[in-house]
């Protein structure tokens, strides 16, 4: 029963996109301006029934309903209860489920909230969002219906790959297409900006929460999705450039870059075309993204179903939004009215050479996905890898670091660089020294880490300088997001360059009692013994690492062996320092009762993640000190209305 | 920039630096594309057309039966492996993967050296559902080569 409910429920919210679209276009008109008060009703209508039909569907995955087809291939009886329900969207159909249920809730709560927009734009922009969302719902609805009865019923289900059994990765998904979807509601605004051609302040300043959030949201993705990769594959390395993880960076730089140009919106009102062509780019780049997971067209551990079919739907829709969206793009562009004037020497130009700079990046990135799949239409197999996204993407990316050290500092509109060079001396300085000091004790570290240092420390300095001296109290919220977030981007910078550079790897196979050295440790292998968990079955080894002679660390590596589906797994064991990360892996049994490790020591790789979360804690703080900033001006708009209205009712 | 400039200036000169720059940009990745993609080979193509040693290809193939021998190191294996014509000497130190068994298919990632394939990664099949890309065609290619094979045998 629950399985037809969640399905007609899909349905309904379905039909209710349509009455969307068509009240939102119709209201548009000066014919059908009766439908306008409609249309916010509507769109908080799609959003109740899609939540209702994939709560249905999570209550079927928590009951372990087997005779839902979805929830046999994908479920077991026996999984813990918090995977059960990672389990409702750890596979495609789900997934898409969770995708459209987002976006309805996002166009319900811009319907809900949203005041300060121009009311015909707002109209705009829910059409647009029910007319994205209607793409989803059909291939929902006609090809990946996640209700599908399965006729008898199974006994005890197929099971969810034991590598996404993994309680990081349980919310990893669900993180990233918040940021996805995130980034449909900022192509909607745009899509209706440029359907009534209000392009404004007003609108970046509409838009700028959502592209923040999106932006929260696709940097914690990452940086967890990273942090996984790391210890759960057992291979040592942060990012592999697979193109997964790639379909995850892309939109990621395009929202950075939106979310820059947004800024420069709604501050000076300039940049308003670049605006509105970053919010089509970024939301094509989560869609590419989605394609190239999703269609199969990789092989990966993220691509649930292969099925052509899927892939040409999924390809069909982008074609659909994003020519759509050029088409539109390419008729009203030029009727836009220019935005205000900046000098070269200014804060709006550090901006849009960054965000020149950030699109290369892209491009460099889009490029190197997607060329083993052109080649191979040819017939020829390559794989692109570090040595093609490292070096090219470097680059870019440097002389951003540098342009990124400067242009806080830098005032709107005009500044003179005399002025700012006095200002850069110290990070100058600090750069100078950092590139030194590297060069004299880590000679041969290489060009790329040796820079990153150096830059990551200048930067480091740099980017509290717009703070300083100032009365912390007096600095507004959003301005100590700035600070936090390229401040943590220099911390991610430092800990890349320093895993790069100083990474010592040893390989070795060991008896029993035997101690191996890696860089500053010493790791003894105590035992190894079978285990037992609840779905699988595990040698594990127990080491005693010391850190130069001092208290032993326990470490206990495993490798595991599932049975549904029979995989094979290593459980990488890590000694978390302050100044780095010691990195075990138990391998297979050698001749002569030796077994097979592989050690890591990294210094100071934790850095990584720490700056990835300090980025996503400066969007956090930048976000909540706009809010509150709206609120306050909501509230004095609201004063001075009432009092303007009290004023004009006296005699 | 000068004020002097009108409005439809400074966008247009915007608009030329910033393709200016994403040309660059592709110039460089279609220049780097040419020089750092890691080429796929089958051990016939090694043969017939060895790459440069030091050069990053990927060579995919099966593992030759009684071929997996492991050093004294205990961490260093060598095995063949064999597309059916012909077959290339594979080195290999570190934790190999769980189903790298002989007569299983592998890719492995590295470079020619002196007398072997120096390989810096294996990839075999992860499960029954997710194995490397080139290897589920391969294995279909071989499947068909077999099919022509006993066919022409046949006809002879």
């Amino acid at each position: 029963m629950i399985a037809e409910l969640g399905l007609a429920l899909l349905w309904f919210a379905a039909a209710f996109a349509l009455l969307q679209l068509f009240t939102g276009l119709l209201s548009l008109r000066e014919a059908g301006a009766g439908f306008a008060e409609s249309v916010r009703p509507v769109a908080v209508m799609q959003g109740v029934l899609v939540t209702l039909s994939f709560l249905a569907l999570i209550w079927l995955f928590l009951r372990t309903d087997l005779s839902v087809l979805l929830v046999a291939s994908n479920s077991h009886v026996d999984k813990p209860f918090v995977f059960k329900l990672a389990g409702t969207w750890g596979n495609h159909e789900g997934s898409m489920l969770l995708w459209v249920t987002v976006m309805a809730l996002s166009g319900a709560a811009i319907a809900l909230l949203e005041r300060r927009l121009p009311e015909r734009t707002m109209l705009a922009t829910l059409a647009a969002q029910a007319f994205v969302s209607l793409g989803f719902y059909a291939f929902l609805l006609f090809s990946s219906n996640p209700f599908t009865r399965l006729e008898p019923a199974a006994r005890v289900g197929a099971g969810l790959n034991p590598l996404l059994q993994d309680l990081g990765l349980a919310f990893h998904p669900p993180t990233l297409y918040l940021g996805y979807v995130g980034l449909s509601v900022a192509f909607s605004f745009a899509v209706g900006a440029l359907m009534t051609r209000q392009v404004g302040p007003q609108f970046a300043r509409a838009m700028r929460p959502w592209v923040l959030g999106a932006w929260i949201f696709l940097t914690i993705g990452i940086t967890a999705g990273s942090y996984w990769a790391y210890y759960e594959l057992g291979w040592g390395g942060w990012w592999f450039w697979d193109p997964v993880e790639n379909a995850s960076l892309m939109p990621w730089l395009a929202a950075t870059a939106l979310l820059h140009s947004v800024s420069v919106l709604a501050a000076r009102d300039a940049l308003r075309i670049w605006t509105i062509m970053l919010g089509v780019v970024a939301f094509s780049m989560s869609m590419v993204g989605t394609f190239l997971v999703r269609s199969g067209v990789l092989t990966s551990v993220h691509s649930f179903a292969v099925s052509p079919e899927r892939g040409s739907f999924i390809l069909a829709l982008l074609c659909l939004y994003i020519g759509g969206a050029l088409v539109l793009f390419g008729l009203r562009a030029s009727t836009v009215n220019e935005g205000k004037q900046f000098a070269w020497s200014s804060r709006e130009a550090a901006l849009v050479f960054n965000n020149v700079a950030l699109t290369a990046i892209l491009g460099i990135v889009l490029v190197g996905t997607l060329y083993p799949l052109l080649t191979e239409a040819f017939g020829v197999r390559v794989s692109v890898g570090p040595p093609y996204f490292n070096p090219v993407g470097a680059i870019f990316a440097f002389p951003m670091v540098v342009v990124m050290a400067i242009g806080p500092l830098l005032r709107w509109r005009e500044d003179r660089f005399a002025r700012v060079g006095r200002r850069m001396i110290a990070p100058v300085a600090i750069f100078a020294i950092a590139l030194v000091a590297a060069l004299v004790l880590a000679p041969g570290i290489g060009i790329l880490p040796l820079l990153g240092l150096a830059l990551a420390a200048m930067l480091a300095v740099a980017s509290v300088l717009p703070v300083l001296g100032r009365n912390p109290r007096r600095v507004k919220l959003a301005v100590w997001g700035m600070v936090v977030g390229h401040f943590g981007l220099a911390v991610a910078l430092a800990g890349m360059a320093s895993n790069a550079a100083f990474t010592t790897e040893r390989l070795a196979a060991a008896a029993i009692g035997d101690t191996v050295a890696v860089g500053p440790w010493d790791v003894t292998l105590s035992e190894i013994e079978p285990i037992a968990g609840p779905n699988w079955t595990a040698l594990e080894g127990t080491m005693t690492a010391r850190y130069r002679g001092g208290a032993p660390v326990v470490l206990r590596p495993q490798a595991r062996n599932f049975f549904s589906p029979p995989t094979a797994t290593n459980e990488s064991a890590l000694a978390t320092r302050w100044n780095g990360q010691l990195y075990a892996v138990l391998g297979q049994e050698a001749d002569g009762g030796r077994w097979q490790l592989r050690l890591w020591w990294k210094p100071f790789v934790t850095l990584i993640w720490i700056g990835g979360l300090m980025v996503a804690l400066g969007g956090l703080l930048a976000l909540i000190g706009r809010v509150i900033a709206d609120w306050k001006q909501r509230a004095i708009r609201v004063r001075l209305a009432e009092r303007r209205e009290y004023r004009e009712a006296q005699p | 920039m000068s004020a002097s400039l009108k409005p439809k200036h400074q966008r247009l000169v915007l608009v030329i630096v910033a393709l200016c720059v994403l040309i660059g940009a592709g110039l460089l990745a279609a220049y780097a594309l040419r020089n750092q993609a890691s080429y796929f080979y089958v051990p016939s193509d090694i043969v017939a057309d060895p790459p440069e040693p030091g050069q990053a290809v990927r060579l995919g193939g099966m593992v030759a039966d009684g071929s997996i021998e492991t050093m004294d190191d205990g961490v260093t294996i060598r095995f063949t492996v064999t597309d059916g014509q012909a077959s290339v000497p594979v080195e290999f130190s570190g934790i190999i993967p769980d189903l790298f068994v002989e007569g299983s298919g592998v890719v492995a990632e590295g470079s020619m050296g002196p007398t072997a394939f120096i390989a810096t990664n294996l990839l075999a099949k992860h499960d029954e559902n997710y194995m490397p890309r080139e290897l589920q065609d391969m294995t279909e290619a071989q499947q068909r080569e077999v099919v022509a094979e006993t066919y022409e045998a046949q006809a002879q």
